[in-house]
């Protein structure tokens, strides 16, 4: 059912047009570092409400920054096969005897390793402004939650572009989806500064566990605690991922 | 045997049937064409046959295997050559190549020979390593035909395989084609809206319009139905009535009016035409033109379909157009 060679080689494209991508990504990097940069210098000498004291903001906008960086370039990874459709390479994917589940896998390895990448890039930058990891422990427990917060979104992608005919719905997934998910997810602010109304929105957005869970390893402040983020967010990226594949399965290809 | 099977398919999308109770089969070795304007259901049959597509009923088998049922071993046996580049711009040639032989299960030694083989026969190997968004069209086409020869396939199907591309480049990939077909044996369907294509590459050829074959044959064949000589008389009067006659005469096998043009087949055409002149200035019409030709293919589509593949194509290319201003911003 599952055949390793299709996913791997379709994994080793994703590879290679990353490589070859570099003006791309760092296109997809600028705008989460002016975020870090400025937003982190700019408010770092400012108390933020509900940032627990000794606790610098840029350190505090570190995991955020993560999180908005895995939560873009996944949801982008997963709706990338409309680029390929429009493009016309889907049709010598799906044309090819490989079962679907193995071509839904082969994405989502690509997508996942080079979103992670975007993320450690990211990480590498804020290591520049001062930020530090405690320890090995930490990044390990780091890279996990980054990696379920990338399949989850590279599913979700994979569920709309699986519906979409063509780059039209794209800008509404963005507007309507990435970005409430992102401003809900508390990236930039502790939750406990929004109304209660738009507050209990932010409990029922998977990042909002992704970023507090990073916090939680990576600064030691959290909301919740570190099982319910890791096991919510467990569960979201495996409904997700199932959803994803299954839409792209029934999906016709022309 | 055959190598393709295919009775009543038939697929709806929404409101429209794209393709309406098709029947045909194609011999093991032989190159098969559709031939019909943009909008006939070409590319349609090619995707049902190809898999892309479910059909909504009837039922089709390539190499043997229903291509509802048995969907993978219908792709281990066919090679498609799309109507639009269906390679990756940020791939080398070889690569492109490379990912489609992994695909395809093949095992590291015969993928390189493989693909050295196939980019000997396109003529790329001094190109391999180059990006293929730097391919030209006709390079890309070249590839793509070499891309769908990979793993051998007993099926080669192409979707308008030379659209777009300059005369030289045009003939070149006929080569191809035709040697493909020689050599080694591979049965094939093509489509085109090129007549002339048609004519000289297809052993037969079906002739779609709206979804359903209107003729299938060989090319001299189909053109011999005709009969003889095409004649067409451009006519200054009333053209309608002098059709009515005309179509009276019983030398004229068939007659068709088109506008103020009046397009008639017949034996030994080059006797009949003082005839017809005097025939029509006799009813009062005057004959400004005269043209005697062999049918060609043109004839045969305009005989099915009572217009010519270009009137069909400008109409159907209104309509896309406009749905396409519709949908896109």
């Amino acid at each position: 059912m599952v055949n390793g060679t299709a996913v791997y080689v379709l994994w080793l494209r994703e590879m290679k047009r990353f490589s070859r991508a570099k003006s791309r990504i760092l296109g997809s990097l600028i705008m989460p570092l002016f975020f870090l940069a400025f937003l982190g210098l700019g408010f770092s000498r400012m108390p933020v409400p509900g940032v627990a004291s000794g606790v610098n903001y840029i350190k505090f906008l570190v995991p955020g920054i993560l999180g908005m960086t895995l939560l873009f370039s996944s949801t982008m990874q997963g709706l990338s096969v409309l680029w390929d459709r429009e493009f016309g390479f889907l049709k010598e994917i799906m044309v090819a005897p490989v079962s679907r589940v193995s071509i839904a896998l082969g994405r989502i390895a690509g997508g996942v390793t080079t979103s992670l990448l975007q993320a450690l890039l990211i990480l590498a930058a804020s290591i520049l402004l001062g930020f530090r990891v405690r320890s090995g422990l930490a990044l390990l427990a780091a890279l996990g939650l980054m990696i379920l917060i990338s399949f989850a979104f590279i599913g979700l992608g994979l569920i709309f572009a699986s519906r979409m005919k063509d780059m039209q719905g794209f800008g509404l997934v963005m507007n309507f989806l990435v970005f409430p998910l992102f401003f809900l997810s508390g990236a930039f602010y502790p939750l406990g500064n929004l109304p209660w109304v738009i507050r209990s929105l932010s409990f029922i957005d998977p990042l909002t566990y992704g970023i507090d869970g990073l916090r939680a390893v990576l600064i030691q402040t959290h909301v919740f605690p570190l099982a319910l983020d890791f096991a919510v967010l467990a569960v979201f990226a495996a409904a997700m991922l199932f959803l994803g594949a299954y839409f792209f399965e029934k999906s016709e290809s022309v | 045997m055959d190598a393709i099977r295919v009775e009543n398919l038939t697929k709806t999308f929404k409101d429209v049937t794209a393709v309406d109770r098709v029947s045909f089969s194609v011999p093991e070795g032989e190159l098969f064409g559709l031939l019909g304007p943009n909008g006939a259901g070409k590319t349609t049959t090619i995707n049902i046959l190809s898999t892309l597509l479910r059909s909504t009923s009837g039922r089709a088998e390539v190499a043997g295997h229903d291509v509802a049922a048995d969907r993978d071993e219908v792709r281990k046996s066919i090679g498609v050559v799309f109507q639009e580049t269906a390679l990756d711009g940020r791939l080398t040639g070889r690569e492109n190549l490379e990912f489609h032989a992994m695909m395809y299960g093949l095992n590291k030694v015969e993928r390189r020979r493989r693909i050295d083989d196939v980019l000997g026969l396109v003529e790329l190997a001094d190109r391999a390593g180059t990006l293929v968004e730097k391919y030209s069209g006709g390079m890309k086409r070249r590839l793509e035909i070499g891309r769908g020869l990979i793993h051998r396939p007993r099926v080669l199907f192409l979707d308008e395989p030379t659209l777009g591309l300059d005369a030289q480049t045009r003939r070149h990939i006929w080569e191809y084609i035709q040697r493909l077909n020689r050599d080694h044996g591979v049965t094939i369907v093509l489509t085109t809206h090129y007549m002339e294509e048609a004519d000289i590459l297809c052993g037969r050829i079906a002739i779609m319009d709206h979804g359903r074959f209107v003729a299938l044959d060989s090319p001299a064949r189909l053109k011999d139905i005709l009969g003889g000589d095409v004649v067409s008389l451009e006519v200054e009067g009333d053209a309608g009535e002098l059709l009515a006659g005309i179509g009276k005469i019983d030398w004229v096998k068939t007659a068709n009016r088109h506008d103020e043009v009046l397009t008639m087949t017949m034996e030994r055409g080059e006797r009949r035409i003082p005839e017809l002149v005097t025939f029509a200035q006799a009813r009062g019409v005057v004959v400004r033109s005269v043209n005697l030709h062999k049918p060609s293919l043109e004839d045969v589509f305009l005989h099915f379909t009572g217009s010519t593949i270009r009137e069909r194509e400008a109409g159907v290319g209104d309509r896309n157009r406009m749905m396409m201003g519709r949908g896109r911003r």
